[in-house]
C-alpha cells in the first residue's frame, strides 16, 4: 500500500475510527443502562409486565442486528421516527445490546446469595436500598467478565452500521477503497487493525476483572 | 402508517427466499464443524506449532468482525485468480468464522469431562485412539449439542451479512422488496419476524436436545 494515500485519506479514517469508538462506547453505556433497567423490571415487575419484557428479549435476540438497523433506520420515518444515521445507528446499538446485558444482570443477580438479601430484609432495610447495597454491589462484580465479554462483541458489531452510512471506520475504509480501487489492502488492513483492537481491549478486560474479582478467588 | 396488508403481502415471497438464508446457514456450519474440529485437533496436540497455529486461526476470526472477514475474502478471491460463484465463497467465509467458535465450544466440551473418565479408559488398556473415539468424543458431542445450536442460531442471524457482498438470500431479498414497495417499514418486519420464526423454532429443538441429553 502506498502511504501517499494514507495521508491523503489518514484524516477521513482518523473520523471514522472516532466515529467508532464514540458508537461502541455511547452503545455499550446506554445499552447496559437499559439492559439493567430490562433486568430490574424482570425481578419486581408484575406478572404481565415481566411476560412484554420477555417478549422484547426474544425479539431483539432472535433477529439479525442489521434487520433491526433497517427496521429503525428505514421503516422509522414512515411512523414519524426520522433520525440522522449516527443517532439511528446508536439507538440501534443501544436496543440491540440491552436484552443481553439484560440476560448478563440477571444471572448475576440471581448469583447473589439469597441469605445476604434475607439479611438485610431481616434488619429491616427497605427494597431500594438493597437493591442499591446488596443486589448492586454483589450482583455487579459476579457479572463483570460477561458485560466485559460482550462488551467486546459490540465492537465488532458497530462495523455492520456502515451499512446503514453511519461514518464509522469500515464506511470512510470502503470510501477510501472505492475512490483507490486497493479493496484488499484496505479492509486486509482493517481487519488486522480490528484484530489488535479486540485482542487489546479483551486483555485490559480481563485485567481489570482479575482486579476487581480478586477477593473471590480462594487463596491457596 | 403499518400496513397489516402490505406485510402479509411481502411475508410469502421473503419466506422463499429464506429458504437460501437457511442453506447458507446450515452448510456454513457444517464447513465450520469439519474445520473446527481440526481446528480443536491441532490446539490440544502436543506440537507446539500447531496449537501455535490453531490459537492464531481462533483469536483473529473471533476478533475481526464477519463483515470485514467477508469484504476481505470477497476482494482477496479474484486477486489470487479463483473465479468461485458468490454463494460459495460466502458459506466458505461463514464456515471458515463459525470454525473458531465450534473449536472454543469443542475445547469446553473435552475440558469438561471427568478426568477419571480418560484415566479409567487408559488404566484398562485402551489405546490412545480408542480413548478418543470410544470415550472422549460421544460424550463431547453430546454435551456441546446444545452450543452448537445456539451456534446455528448465530450463523442464520449472521447470515443476513452475506446481503452486503450481493447475494440473494432474506436479506437481500427484502432490501429488493422494500425499494419496489416502498414499504420498508412493513417488509422488514416481515424479513424480522420470519428470521424470528427460524430461531425460535432452533431455540425449541436446542431445548429438547438439552432436556435429552440432561437425562
Amino acid at each position: 500500500m502506498e502511504w501517499s494515500i494514507l495521508q491523503q485519506y489518514g484524516p477521513s479514517l482518523l473520523k471514522g475510527f472516532g466515529n467508532t469508538v464514540l458508537c461502541w462506547a455511547l452503545g455499550t453505556v446506554f445499552g447496559m443502562a437499559l439492559g439493567l433497567v430490562i433486568a430490574l423490571i424482570q425481578r419486581y415487575a408484575p406478572r404481565w409486565v415481566t411476560w412484554i419484557v420477555q417478549a422484547y428479549i426474544e425479539v431483539i435476540r432472535g433477529t439479525p442486528f442489521l434487520v433491526q438497523l433497517f427496521v429503525l433506520y428505514y421503516g422509522g420515518p414512515l411512523v414519524g421516527l426520522r433520525l440522522d444515521a449516527l443517532p439511528a445507528g446508536l439507538l440501534g446499538l443501544t436496543i440491540y445490546g440491552s436484552p443481553y446485558f439484560a440476560e448478563i444482570f440477571r444471572s448475576g443477580f440471581r448469583a447473589v446469595p439469597l441469605g445476604q438479601i434475607e439479611a438485610a430484609r431481616a434488619i429491616g432495610m427497605s427494597e431500594l436500598n438493597i437493591v442499591r447495597r446488596i443486589l448492586l454491589p454483589l450482583g455487579l462484580v459476579s457479572a463483570l467478565p460477561a458485560l466485559v465479554n460482550f462488551s467486546i462483541i459490540l465492537t465488532k458489531e458497530t462495523v455492520i452500521l456502515s451499512i446503514i452510512t453511519v461514518p464509522e471506520l469500515l464506511y470512510q475504509v470502503q470510501r477510501m477503497s472505492a475512490e483507490t480501487f486497493r479493496y484488499l489492502e484496505a479492509n486486509l488492513v482493517l481487519a488486522l487493525f480490528f484484530w489488535g483492537l479486540v485482542e487489546a481491549i479483551s486483555r485490559v478486560g480481563h485485567r481489570m476483572e482479575a482486579r476487581i474479582t480478586k477477593h473471590l478467588i480462594e487463596r491457596t | 402508517m403499518f400496513s397489516f396488508a402490505v406485510f402479509l403481502e411481502s411475508f410469502w415471497p421473503l419466506f422463499w427466499a429464506a429458504r437460501y438464508t437457511l442453506l447458507i446457514s446450515v452448510l456454513g456450519i457444517g464447513l465450520g464443524l469439519v474445520i473446527g474440529t481440526l481446528i480443536c485437533a491441532a490446539r490440544l496436540s502436543p506440537y507446539p506449532p500447531l496449537r501455535r497455529f490453531a490459537a492464531i486461526w481462533v483469536s483473529f476470526l473471533r476478533g475481526v468482525p464477519l463483515l470485514v472477514q467477508l469484504l476481505v475474502f470477497y476482494y482477496t478471491l479474484p486477486v489470487i485468480g479463483l473465479d468461485v460463484p458468490p454463494m460459495v465463497a460466502a458459506v466458505v467465509t461463514v464456515g471458515i468464522c463459525a470454525s473458531a467458535y465450534i473449536s472454543e465450544i469443542w475445547r469446553g466440551a473435552i475440558a469438561a469431562l471427568p478426568k477419571g473418565q480418560t484415566e479409567a479408559a487408559v488404566a484398562i488398556g485402551m489405546n490412545p485412539r480408542d480413548v478418543w473415539t470410544r470415550v472422549i468424543l460421544p460424550q463431547a458431542v453430546t454435551l456441546s449439542l446444545p452450543a452448537l445450536i445456539n451456534e446455528l442460531i448465530l450463523l442464520v442471524k449472521a447470515s443476513s451479512l452475506v446481503s452486503v457482498v450481493g447475494i440473494l438470500e432474506l436479506t437481500r431479498a427484502s432490501q429488493a422488496q422494500a425499494a419496489t414497495t416502498f414499504r420498508p417499514l412493513e417488509v422488514y418486519i416481515a424479513a424480522a419476524c420470519i428470521y424470528l420464526l427460524i430461531n425460535l423454532c432452533l431455540a425449541a429443538l436446542g431445548r429438547y436436545l438439552e432436556h435429552r441429553t440432561a437425562a
